[in-house]
């Protein structure tokens, strides 16, 4: 029952990845017209057209080169970029490491911090606490990521002169500069992610706090703690490993911004830099990149609420 | 006696937005000596429940104390401090929920959740409070008693939660227990168990309880004194005895009358075998049905098999059964909300066809089906008015000021107030909410009256009066009805012919009086006999003189083949009943019985009438 | 002890009359905390400020009015100058329009195909249902700046081009709400019992389904507006939504985010206005959705 349930999320996720291929690749190459006119430009003459046409395979019917783009994309050749005609995977290589650095980090600090924050303040509904890290995090997730980057970099860089408002990779920092490099990037997306987490945390636990049978703990005279802890935890695990797994996915649209905002060399900022261009290789290898880890992001939380629910893992 | 618990002048104030408060408990007082059960009986708003928490120093959110003492042993529980409360929560005083179902928590193993309040409290270690909660599940009569505990609470059944949630109370060792409607949700067959197995163990635990009900037949089984509540405020107290016999207050003399009768012969009205028609108004030939995709013609689950039933015209056909039996379902298929996998619906001598859309509107206006909860069946954004006036408009072209004054005419035939036509739903309460539900369906004119457990989510009182409202209704407008219910005693008092479903056959049928009378079928002998009585010492003598104890506490198996009662039958015949389907024996006066036994075997009267006798 | 009194006779008379206790009486209207009442005292002032802002600027969204860029502010230009010397005060007012006006069309949009679909899933159902659904999943399974940078990748940004997109995209998460609270009130029995009487689907939908899913669908709406500001101002910084010269908060605080090392403010206004917008309908919400679950919690000791 629970594997049936299981497999049948993961054959959904993969058809939706397949879905997702077919958006991109709708978006990127059949939506935007002619890709060899955007590349050439108005003063084009026809041949040159017909050439490039020619060149890109535009001129097979759009399903041929649908199968031909997704079984290079399965085999790793994610094609080659209009800048330079580099090869994309090789372009992808380095700042896709560097965005997986910054979001493991993230991860690494939000995650502990939300839960802990999320828990004491369905602790203590209605106390100062409580109050306070509501009115927080609702303000927090309320405003732009850019907002919060904005704020960081006026107070701890332009008034603090802390950090740098900048961060710039060569490579071969030493640990201190890289800490001081990332330090605002990592910042701001600690206080984007943690705020959803929190916000969310304490939704699920209060969310539980309204069964029967957390009163009848409380009839019982089970103490604070333990009902938070084992009572209503173990019965919101499902949504709150949830809620991990889908600010994790979210991280992928703060470090849009945020890598932008700071320069830093990550793949978002790759990808920015192709819609400005209107590169459309690269961009198409970008958001196939971002959209499938979102993808399988969601497909982890998925399989992991059905994992912790005590009725399918002891089936009757 | 010693005086356990001491409660003087009770107030609990629940608040309006604007701060004012309204008064819930008006100042109760009543006590609780050592090894007693007091009783609090009340309809809903009597604040039965909200008084008997307050034991545990407890109000539901919203709720606050606003005066008087609750004095446990001596010492007052509003005033102690709150991890003084906390500390005498379960390990003084015990609550036990409604549902067990949704109290026990989902994710913790039962056996956990049992010792859980004796271990934090530090009244036995672990091993000690396994070995008492083992005890505990053997004199409660549960099933495995020694693995019980490592299962969750969805992998046991409803009957055997709420006796678990019994030892889950019990096995603290509290001085008090505060039952709060523990059988109401429970099958009429389960209850006996459960009530027998609770009354049991307090006497052996020689524990007090505050036992918290609407219903006095229980009552009468179990209190030793009878509090008699009505909106918040104390009608009545006495010994059981004297309350139960000799009724001082007016309320309680009225809570008594809409206790229904025991279930017998002559109750129903008396079938004259005379129709205005020769056409029965609704029947149900061979059918069958049931839920999911169809497989080779056959359901996924089938809930009903081979049913056939006849509403002769301006008769009441009562359905009777246990919940999951397949009564509703039956009632579905009637109205054409759910298409029949197999088997015709005829009205007035025409075939119904099985989906609703294909039926024409007057079809659909000759059916008409009165849902259970007015709550959900009234639309929140509509007024009364359009309520009632949607159908007068729809079936008969009914408009402007010509369907005002028939609106009102029917307010009237439910005997509401003209006015109320202006209210939404949830200005009214629910007994009015349920006229309403009536009053919508009798404005198509309908033939035939589909009526699903109509009174089972009210008050005794508002129950009664539904039906006696719909007694009148039958005899003014000749109108056929199905009346389902779980509850024998209504069905009994209401039907002119009685269906008796289980596990989705028809185990029998025939007019009220030659069902209420032996022959019987063995489930309708088990259920006659699980019907409490307003007589004390009705559970002893039952429970004592019931030969069929042996399958009161199995639950219902849908099966294939064989007699669908066979787990269950105190006389099944093992080779028999369980490989070949039952044979339908034809009585007098259009009275089956579907069972192998043979007729003079079913002779059997109910045993405590024998004894009683 | 007896404690029968008088009323006994009425009680038992009020009972034969149906005159019953009622019900929890019914909720009353929703009311605001003056947190709540302050927000909607913001919202109120930015959604005027939408409305004639471009009028009671002091200049033109793109008069080069000051000598300098990154004046800071005094008499003459109330919020300092920005980059190019413009009057940061009248252009957040000109920027209301753009953004909030590019949100309110966008999530109109939204909701109008939303609802359409949703409801139409809902009450269809079958192969209708699971084909929409399905495709709404998969996009609804997608980070909606990608979503953003590949149309914009596309079709290039122009602010029809937006405000269509932005539509689109949230009408997906509208989608999923509208048919969730359709099927709920579906299996109700009141529409139920409306399909039993005949009703044809439109009186279903109009009258049953509808006016049941208004409330939470206007809460809603608030939650909705609020992340496509955020989409839409996202964009804007990165360059991707309105384009210049146009007054708009988000590419406010992307042009002027320069000046910010040099004590320039001129970034910090727009987001703040951002800020100030969002956060006030959040605050409404979350005042109108009241707080559940936290009654129960209050009783833990």
């Amino acid at each position: 029952m629970m594997m049936k349930m299981v497999l049948r999320r993961i054959l959904i996720g993969i058809g939706t990845l397949w879905v997702v291929s077919v958006l991109v690749f709708i978006g990127t190459s059949i939506l935007p017209g002619d890709v060899a006119q955007i590349i050439l430009g108005q003063s084009a003459t026809p041949e040159t057209l017909a050439a490039l046409r020619a060149e890109l395979g535009m001129d097979r019917p759009w399903f041929v080169r649908y199968f031909d783009w997704l079984g290079n994309l399965v085999t790793g050749d994610l094609g080659t970029s209009k800048a330079g005609g580099a090869s994309i995977s090789s372009l992808i290589a380095g700042r896709l490491g560097n965005t997986m650095f910054l979001a493991g980090i993230v991860a690494a600090i939000s995650i502990p911090i939300s839960v802990a924050l999320g828990l004491l303040a369905a602790m203590y509904p209605g106390t100062w606490l409580d109050r306070i890290v509501t009115f927080a995090t609702l303000s927090l997730i309320s405003v732009p990521e850019f907002f919060i980057a904005t704020f960081m970099v006026l107070i701890l860089a332009v008034q603090l002169h802390w950090l740098p408002a900048i961060a710039y990779l060569s490579g071969n920092e030493s640990g201190w500069q890289l800490a001081r490099a990332l330090a605002m990037p990592v910042i701001t997306l600690v206080i984007v992610v943690s705020a959803q987490m929190i916000r969310m945390t304490r939704a699920g636990i209060l969310n539980v706090m309204n069964s029967p049978y957390i009163e009848m703990a409380i009839l019982k005279g089970v103490p604070r703690r333990r009902i938070i802890l084992r009572h209503a935890l173990f019965n919101a695990i499902g949504p709150i490993v949830n809620v991990i797994a889908l600010n994790l996915a979210y991280l992928v649209s703060g470090v849009v911004i945020v890598e932008t905002i700071f320069a830093y060399p990550g793949l978002a900022k790759l990808m920015i830099d192709g819609v400005q261009t209107r590169d459309l290789p690269l961009v198409q290898a970008c958001a196939i990149i971002f959209c499938a880890t979102y993808v399988v992001l969601i497909l982890i939380a998925d399989i992991a609420s059905i994992l912790s629910n005590p009725r399918l893992r002891q089936p009757k | 006696m010693e005086k356990l618990l001491e409660i003087k002048d009770l107030k609990i104030e629940a608040r309006r937005e604007d701060g004012t408060p309204i008064p819930i408990v008006k100042g109760v007082s009543f006590d609780v000596h050592k090894g007693q059960v007091v009783a609090l009986i009340g309809e809903s708003g009597s604040g039965k429940t909200t008084i008997s928490l307050s034991a545990l120093a407890y109000t539901k959110p919203g709720l606050e104390f606003a005066g008087g003492e609750v004095r446990l042993h001596g010492e007052d529980l509003l005033t102690a401090e709150p991890l003084r409360q906390r500390d005498l929560r379960g390990r003084k005083v015990a609550y036990l929920a409604q549902s067990a179902a949704a109290t026990f928590n989902p994710a913790i193993t039962i056996g956990e959740q049992v010792t859980e309040s004796a271990v934090l409290h530090g009244i036995l270690t672990q091993d000690e409070a396994n070995a008492r909660a083992e005890r505990l599940y053997r004199s409660l009569e549960l099933p495995d008693p020694d693995r019980i505990g490592n299962r969750y609470p969805h992998q046991v059944s409803g009957g055997q939660l709420q006796r678990l949630m019994a030892a889950m109370a019990l096995c603290g060792k509290p001085d008090l227990m505060v039952l709060d409607e523990p059988t109401t949700a429970l099958d009429v067959t389960t209850q006996i168990e459960v009530l027998k197995a609770f009354k049991k163990v307090i006497h052996e635990e020689n524990a007090a309880a505050i036992y918290v009900t609407h219903d006095l037949a229980v009552v009468a089984q179990i209190a030793d004194y009878i509090v008699v509540l009505y909106g918040g405020e104390v009608m009545e107290q006495g010994s059981a005895e004297q309350i139960i016999n000799n009724p001082g207050h007016a309320y309680t003399r009225k809570l008594m009358e809409a206790v229904r009768p025991k279930p017998a012969a002559g109750l129903g009205t008396v079938v004259t075998g005379e129709h205005d028609r020769d056409i029965a108004a609704l029947v149900v030939k061979d059918m069958s049905a049931g839920y999911g995709r169809k497989l080779n013609g056959e359901p996924a689950v089938t809930v009903l098999r081979d049913i056939n039933v006849k509403v002769e015209n301006g008769h009441v056909v009562g359905v009777i059964g246990e919940s999951g039996c397949g009564k509703s379902t039956l009632a579905r298929v009637m109205a054409g909300l759910l298409p029949q996998a197999a088997g015709e619906v005829v009205l007035d001598g025409e075939n119904l066809e099985a989906d609703l859309q294909d039926r024409s509107r007057d079809e659909l206006r000759k059916v008409q089906f009165v849902y259970q909860m007015a709550d959900t069946a009234l639309n929140p954004r509509q007024r009364i008015d359009d309520i009632i006036g949607r159908p007068l408009e729809f079936y008969h072209g009914v408009k402007g000021r010509e369907r005002q004054q028939r609106v009102q005419e029917i307010l009237e035939m439910v005997e509401l107030p003209a006015e109320f036509g202006a209210r939404y739903p949830a200005e009214l309460s629910g007994g009015q909410k349920q006229r309403i539900n009536l009053a919508r369906s009798l404005a198509a004119s309908p033939e035939v009256l589909l009526c699903d457990e109509v009174t089972s989510a009210l008050d005794s009182i508002v129950g009664a009066n539904v039906i006696k409202l719909l007694n009148n209704l039958k005899d003014k407008t000749g109108v056929s009805f199905v009346f389902i219910s779980h509850d024998l005693s209504t069905v009994a008092s209401f039907a002119d012919e009685i269906v008796v479903l289980y596990a989705g056959r028809v185990v029998e049928q025939g007019p009220t009086d030659q069902v209420l009378t032996p022959p019987y079928h063995p489930y309708t002998r088990l259920l006659i006999s699980s019907v409490p009585e307003l007589r004390i010492g009705w559970l002893e003598d039952t429970v004592e003189l019931r030969e069929m104890a042996v399958g009161i506490a199995k639950g219902v198996e849908i099966t294939d083949v064989g007699c669908p009662f066979y787990n269950r039958c105190p006389s099944a015949i093992e080779g028999t009943c369980d490989i070949t389907d039952a044979p339908v024996r034809q009585l007098a006066e259009g009275h089956e019985i579907a069972c192998h036994l043979d007729v003079s075997d079913l002779q059997l009267k109910i045993s405590h009438e024998a004894s009683a006798g | 002890m007896n404690e029968s009194n008088i009323k006994g006779e009425d009680i038992v008379e009020r009972l034969d009359r149906f005159d019953e206790l009622p019900d929890a009486p019914p909720r009353k209207r929703i009311k605001l905390s003056w947190v709540g009442k302050l927000a909607a005292l913001v919202v109120a002032a930015w959604l005027v400020i939408v409305a004639i802002g471009p009028s009671i600027a002091p200049f033109h969204q793109m008069d080069f009015a000051g000598d300098d860029g990154f004046l800071p502010g005094d008499g003459e230009f109330l919020l300092g100058t920005d980059y190019l010397g413009r009057d940061t005060f009248s252009r957040i007012l000109w920027g209301a329009r753009t953004t909030i006006g590019i949100s309110l069309l966008s999530t109109l949009g939204a909701y109008l195909i939303g609802i359409t679909l949703g409801i139409a899933a809902a009450v269809r159902g079958g192969w209708t249902d699971t084909i929409i659904s399905r495709i709404n999943d998969a996009i609804l399974s997608l980070p909606t700046i990608m979503l953003g940078l590949i149309a914009i990748a596309a079709f290039g940004s122009s602010i029809p081009i937006l405000i269509i997109m932005a539509a689109v995209i949230y009408a997906t998460s509208v989608f999923r709400i509208a048919r969730a609270l359709a099927l709920d009130i579906m299996v109700q029995d009141f529409v139920e019992s409306a399909r039993a009487r005949g009703e044809g689907t439109w009186w279903i939908v109009t009258r049953e389904i509808l006016p049941n899913a208004a409330m939470p669908l206007a809460t809603d709406f608030g939650l909705r507006l609020v992340f496509v500001v955020l989409f839409i101002s996202s964009l804007s910084f990165l360059g991707l939504g309105v384009q210049p010269p146009t007054a708009d908060w988000g590419s406010m605080v992307r042009e002027n985010l320069q000046g910010l090392p040099y004590g320039s403010y001129a970034s910090i206004w727009p987001a703040v206005a951002i800020g100030s917008f969002t956060i006030a309908i959040n605050l409404i919400v979350d005042d109108v959705s009241a707080e559940s679950g936290g009654s129960l919690a209050r009783k833990m000791v």
